[in-house]
């Protein structure tokens, strides 16, 4: 599957210009709110006519202002996910879930699309008798995921179904759409403004600042210039190692072993960190008797000014991208420049479990 | 209670609720374009579907005889074509009572549309569901106790509609004369106060019965409806 965008809306003082295109994965457009995200993902879903442009899925044209086309919403067979479950408070969640069902003809592919498939997939199945009313949010939002994969999209969309929620559900919630993600065989277009989430679940990454598409790629390579305000560095990892007397887990890297906060993952899956910059130390000397449990060597890649008497200086641990913020006063003290061997120090618990 | 007033109760429950059923659908679809469509002419409509609401309703009679009669060009088309005849007729008072609950109708039902969110709406329409649908499975079901309350209302002003029922189709006996019909005609002759009581306490128990009956169906639609 591919999705093809290319479209121009201009509402009042907003203006809003994508182009991107999709792969199979989960592909997460990430922007802080205000820059055109969710309308975006509206006008893939046919709920929002832009001025101009076109939209495709698979090569079926579904939205094309030069040729005339526009095919409805309730034809497009995308699904959605809104931040606001909208699950229908007169149905059951067993008939909220086959929904969709009504609608769609069966053309069997896609994998999970049976009820006990889905049900499983999200766990759900002891509340398919309650009324959505009754339902924790989190519980919400998985039937209302559910709802959408029955309905046999092309393409999921998915805006900030995790944003209403608590941390807790939150975390309830994220192993279900890398389930999703990896078997379910539904692509995904995935809003979010919470570098974490885009981390932990992207494939690749569209970034949309102020309307406008600045940077499409593999989320490796486009988070770390995503957010000045939140930068970091995120890496691939495989779980080796669990510690359960100090309930730490090892993660190895390109970058070198990370220990960690015990994770759930079993040993041989793969799994993201994601270091926020301003968690990272710099030291030009292995550092000896501290009490972080990471230490990397690296060399200062490049210097970039984050403003405020501070930089992010960029390292690469070995192929590996990691960025540090640190002050202005710490890179003249050490005399930090490309080139200069470095070591950096991770605390282990600055990793948030996702 | 003499034959004649039997006559007149059946007759009047006959005409209201052929009023009430024949104007639901007709009202709910109106209702549902004023809520949810915009349109040119919609004021227009809005205007149009009030007008019985604000006109004196021998007036209203007046212009349903003028358009509706036997000489009438609508009336003499309906005739010819449907052999539907209004005028003298019980089908007449029904039209004139339809005409008459309509907007009470239309109003309770738009207000109720208008607060179902549109976003569920938008919801259905992404699980593939195409706009008819979207209204059957989704908008008619969450403002069904609005549509029960609109058709109760409609009811209660077809039982009690006189002025344009009886500027329309007159006061024929066993043909158009209704409750209120009777009970018009009961005072105006010596003798007759008692029986016109007796028909004013059979209109208040129907009434009451009928307001009764929609608040229990609206409750349990609601609590069927919001309840695990």
């Amino acid at each position: 599957m591919s999705l093809d965008v290319d479209i121009e809306l201009v509402r009042d003082s907003f203006h809003l210009v994508a182009r991107f295109s999709a792969q199979p994965g989960l592909t997460a457009l990430f922007g802080r709110s205000g820059s055109g995200k969710s309308t975006l993902v509206d006008i893939v879903a046919g709920l929002v006519r832009p001025d101009r442009g076109r939209v495709a899925v698979d090569g079926k044209l579904l939205l094309s202002t030069e040729q005339d086309v526009f095919v409805p919403s309730h034809l497009r067979r995308i699904g959605y996910v809104f931040q606001d479950s909208r699950l229908f408070p007169h149905l059951s969640v067993r008939r909220n879930l086959l929904y969709g069902r009504w609608f769609t003809r069966h053309d069997g592919n896609g994998a999970a699309t049976g009820l006990e498939a889905v049900v499983a997939l999200l766990g759900i199945g002891h509340l398919l008798e309650r009324r959505p009313g009754s339902l924790s949010g989190g519980e919400k939002q998985r039937v209302a995921i559910g709802r959408a994969l029955l309905a046999h999209p092309r393409l999921l969309l998915m805006d900030e179904p995790l944003a209403s929620l608590d941390d807790a559900r939150r975390a309830e919630i994220l192993p279900f759409i890398e389930r999703l993600r990896d078997e379910a065989g539904v692509p995904i277009l995935y809003v979010s403004h919470s570098v974490a989430e885009v981390a932990r679940l992207a494939t690749t990454v569209v970034l949309l600042n102020d309307g406008k598409v600045t940077a499409t790629g593999p989320v490796v390579d486009i988070l770390p210039q995503a957010d000045s305000g939140e930068g970091g560095s995120v890496l691939d990892a495989v779980v080796t190692k669990h510690d359960a007397r100090f309930q730490l887990t090892t993660l190895a890297t390109r970058a070198g072993d990370l220990q960690v906060p015990q994770l759930s993952a079993p040993v041989g899956s793969t799994v993201r960190a994601y270091i926020r910059a301003r968690d990272v130390m710099l030291a030009l000397e292995p550092p000896s008797q501290i009490s972080a449990l990471n230490v990397l060597a690296a060399r200062v890649a490049a210097i970039v000014d984050a403003g405020r008497a501070q930089a992010d200086v960029r390292l690469d641990c070995n192929g590996a991208a990691v960025t540090a913020r640190v002050t202005a006063r710490s890179v003249e003290g050490l005399a930090l420049a490309p080139g200069r061997p470095v070591h950096a120090v991770i605390k282990s618990v600055s990793f948030e479990r996702s | 209670m003499t034959p004649e007033e039997w006559t007149a109760v059946r007759l009047s429950l006959l005409v209201a609720t052929t009023a009430t059923l024949a104007s639901l659908p007709v009202g709910v679809a109106v209702a549902w374009l004023l809520a949810r469509r915009q349109f040119w002419g919609k004021g227009l409509l809005d205007t149009l579907v009030h007008l019985p609401l604000i006109l004196p309703p021998v007036v209203t009679g007046y212009l349903l005889l003028i358009t509706f009669g036997r000489r009438a060009p609508v009336g003499v088309f309906l005739a010819d074509n449907f052999g539907i005849v209004f005028s003298f007729r019980w089908t007449g008072a029904a039209l004139a009572c339809a005409v008459m609950g309509f907007p009470l109708l239309v109003r309770a039902v738009r207000l109720s549309i208008e607060a179902v969110d549109t976003r569920l709406e938008r919801a259905a329409g992404t699980l593939g569901a195409r706009p008819l649908w979207v209204f059957a499975t989704v908008t008619l079901p969450l403002c069904l106790p609005g549509v029960i309350a609109g058709a109760i209302l409609c009811f209660a002003k077809a039982m009690g509609e006189f002025g344009a029922t009886i500027t329309f189709v007159s006061n024929i006996p066993g043909e158009t004369q209704t409750l209120p019909s009777l009970i018009y005609t009961l005072t105006q002759v010596p003798d007759g106060d008692a029986a016109a009581l007796r028909l004013t306490l059979v209109s208040i128990a129907i009434s009451m019965l009928a307001l009764l009956g929609s608040e229990l169906l609206a409750r349990r639609i609601c609590v069927r409806q919001m309840t695990a």
